[in-house]
């Protein structure tokens, strides 16, 4: 029987998922995603988790939760750095150490470490060092490599092609080269308002999370630009702007991928959502906030998400801002 | 040009002696005050951590008193610590009050900025000068480490309640009228020789709690409400791992020397954390695991409200608690801890420590 391999729908699962779903089924194993976020899991996660750890993280323990009768492995890898010179948020080096720590029962975690920061090669490393687990030879972990690279690489292009990651249907079985998607969702049509949406892939996409924010704003007739669907290397072009390079790779790239829709002038105004207590987001808002400021003062606001939010704050906010957004732009 | 550089601690007696040496002129904000956080608070990214919101107080407090330079240390990640600079230096800028930056790291351009940086600071000195005046500065973080430590043994077996404190803290406020490296050894000295002949009570065996967490909030006693003190004279000695002599000897000097450093507390934390995560995650959870191994009562984190990597240590001290059967407090600081609500959880926790210590009789906060 084909081992089962489970990835908690949480975290890097938003920007991932294709590349290791390719990479597992093609070395023989079988793929197991938690359900999507439901009460049930956010309240697991909460009460497993350490209090002040950040809202996606406190889901993740709860997708953990739910996976983990389900699987004979938890892929949760140690992400240090995805990108050269750059780091992520530190609780993703210790997610392992977390989880193990505070979810009892649980199956194999394959906790493999990426760090680009020590070397371009890591990312190579970690995937032979978790595809060993699999199966014997080198070869054909190299050749699984390859094809969940090509499978994330198209997996890019229909993100970049301005489809939300969230419209694709990344979970159909075997990996596949043509990622089905809804042309409706594209970005910049002629008509309606550009509005840019600037946060954590973990938080824009699960819609649970950020109570169906992108749902909303389509249904209001809204255009949705995320720093997703922008190319890395336009970004990290960009970001070299900032007077002191960015260390984090959500950094540089909210700050790169802002200044980037910012000077094409199509957007009427910018969302910034934000998990409470996030450290990165702290930071990354003001600079972002700044940019903003700097490039014509377009309406900018913060929506802070976290287990508490009201639903009904957060639209009452967010119709405002399309209110405001509309009027400008009927000014012009 | 006019310097000032922000509070940690008692950092400022080090970069003082470093200023004075080098002839740069500057200003010493105030000591960490209400005042400095409430304009931090005003001007700083609400979710930003303490450190950063004392900062700028501490910026905003030196302006008044005709400062226009900060000094600043640096850093690449994945820390906040290290974008404090840049964050700052916009928000003074926002706030109409742009103050010019120095950062001391070494920079993306390379060493040779760094050089260029340092010359821009001291303008006019020699090499030879820069260098010993560095070294006399370091050997000041070690003194006064020292002397801190010291006070640390003395404060809960004094005979004269209070009698550390006083002399402590006369110190503290002395040593800004004192100037050059020379001098301000001198007062160290003297002060040292006060606190070792303070009468203590030699039989007294008091309860030992090791601190540990987040480097600024545990070394300044402005951001954890003077916890040395307050647990020292309720009778428990303390110790930290954590220092600034620690931090300059671990990361700046033994980098540059061949000279091994010391990672025992990285081994304790290895069935716990597995890699360095950044920030002092691995320094809290190892010596959490050292001080259990060692004859210590409790452990006590400290640290700022969202501090990424002291929240991967706090998921992880439970299981070191339980490993080790030590227990373990986080106390988690901002600008809505009340002073009242800590002092509570502290009591508290040395109530059960003491307790913990069962029927074996001990001297102070026994009512008999």
């Amino acid at each position: 029987m084909a081992k089962k391999v489970g990835i908690p729908r949480g975290l890097f699962f938003y920007r991932f998922f294709p590349l290791w779903k390719a990479f597992f089924e093609e070395l023989g194993a079988e793929i197991a995603v938690s359900d999507r976020t439901t009460k049930k899991i956010l309240d697991d996660g909460v009460r497993s988790c350490v209090n002040e750890a950040c809202l996606p993280v406190k889901l993740y323990h709860g997708h953990v939760i739910n996976l983990k009768d389900k699987a004979d492995f938890l892929f949760i890898p140690r992400f240090m750095s995805i990108s050269a010179g750059e780091y992520i948020c530190p609780k993703f080096g210790g997610l392992p150490d977390m989880v193990r720590n505070t979810v009892k029962g649980l199956p194999e975690i394959i906790d493999v470490e990426i760090n680009l920061v020590k070397s371009r090669r890591n990312a190579y490393k970690a995937a032979m060092e978790a595809g060993m687990r699999f199966c014997g030879s080198r070869k054909a972990v190299e050749k699984a490599f390859g094809l969940a690279l090509e499978s994330y690489r198209h997996y890019r292009n229909a993100v970049k092609k301005g489809v939300l990651p969230c419209d694709i249907r990344i979970e159909r079985r075997g990996y596949c080269n043509d990622y089905t998607y809804d042309t409706s969702s594209c970005i910049f049509r002629s008509s309606g308002l550009n509005i840019a949406v600037i946060g954590h892939a973990y938080n824009l996409y699960d819609s649970y999370a950020n109570m169906n924010l992108l749902g909303k704003l389509k249904k209001a007739g809204a255009n949705i630009a995320t720093i997703d669907a922008i190319d890395g290397r336009i970004m990290a072009e960009k970001a070299c702007a900032l007077p002191k390079r960015m260390f984090w790779d959500f950094g540089s790239r909210a700050a790169g991928g802002a200044l980037h829709m910012l000077e094409e002038k199509q957007i009427d105004g910018v969302i910034y959502v934000m998990s409470f207590g996030c450290g990165v987001d702290s930071f990354v808002c003001d600079i972002v906030k700044r940019l903003v400021k700097r490039h014509g003062d377009i309406p900018f606001i913060v929506l802070t998400i976290d287990e508490h939010s009201g639903e009904a704050g957060i639209d009452t906010r967010l119709e405002a801002f399309i209110d405001i957004i509309g009027r400008a732009r009927k000014a012009d | 040009m006019k310097v000032t550089f922000p509070h940690m601690g008692n950092l400022y007696i080090s970069v003082k002696a470093l200023l004075d040496d080098l002839g740069i002129d500057y200003v010493i904000p105030p000591f960490n005050n209400k005042r400095a956080l409430e304009l931090g608070n005003r001007h700083a990214p609400e979710m930003a951590c303490l450190p950063l919101k004392i900062n700028i107080g501490n910026y905003l407090q030196a302006l008044e008193s005709g400062a226009d330079t900060v000094l600043m240390a640096g850093g690449h990640g994945p820390c906040r610590f290290g974008y404090y600079c840049e964050i700052e230096r916009g928000i003074l800028e926002d706030a109409g009050r742009a103050m010019d930056f120095i950062t001391l790291e070494v920079p993306d351009e390379g060493i040779g900025e760094l050089i260029r940086r340092v010359r821009k600071l001291t303008t006019g000195a020699n090499l030879f000068k820069i260098v010993r005046a560095a070294a006399a500065a370091a050997k000041i973080v070690f003194m006064v480490d020292e002397l801190e430590k010291l006070s640390f043994h003395t404060r809960p077996r004094e005979v004269d309640r209070g009698c550390t404190d006083r002399i402590y803290r006369r110190f503290l406020s002395k040593v800004l009228s004192v100037k050059g490296s020379r001098d301000i050894k001198k007062l160290i000295e003297k002060t040292r020789g006060e606190l070792v002949n303070i009468k203590i009570d030699k039989n007294f065996m008091p309860l030992k709690v090791g601190i540990v967490g987040e480097i600024y909030t545990t070394i300044d006693q402005y951001a954890s409400f003077e916890i040395q003190s307050k647990l020292g004279n309720m009778g428990v000695e303390i110790d930290r791992k954590v220092t600034i002599g620690q931090w300059l000897m671990e990361h700046i000097l033994k980098n540059l020397l061949p000279i091994p450093k010391d990672l025992r507390y990285a081994e304790a934390a290895k069935p716990y954390l597995k890699t360095m995560i950044g920030g002092h995650a691995m320094e809290t959870v190892g010596n959490a695991v050292l001080y259990g191994r060692r004859d210590y009562d409790g452990v006590i984190q400290i640290y700022p409200l969202s501090c990424m990597p002291e929240i991967v240590a706090q998921s992880l001290l439970p299981s070191v608690e339980r490993d080790c059967g030590i227990p373990v407090l986080t106390l988690i600081v901002d600008e809505m801890t009340g002073e009242a609500g800590y002092m509570t959880r502290l009591e508290a926790f040395v109530d059960l420590l003491l307790r913990r210590r069962g029927k074996r009789a001990i001297g102070a906060l026994s009512w008999d």
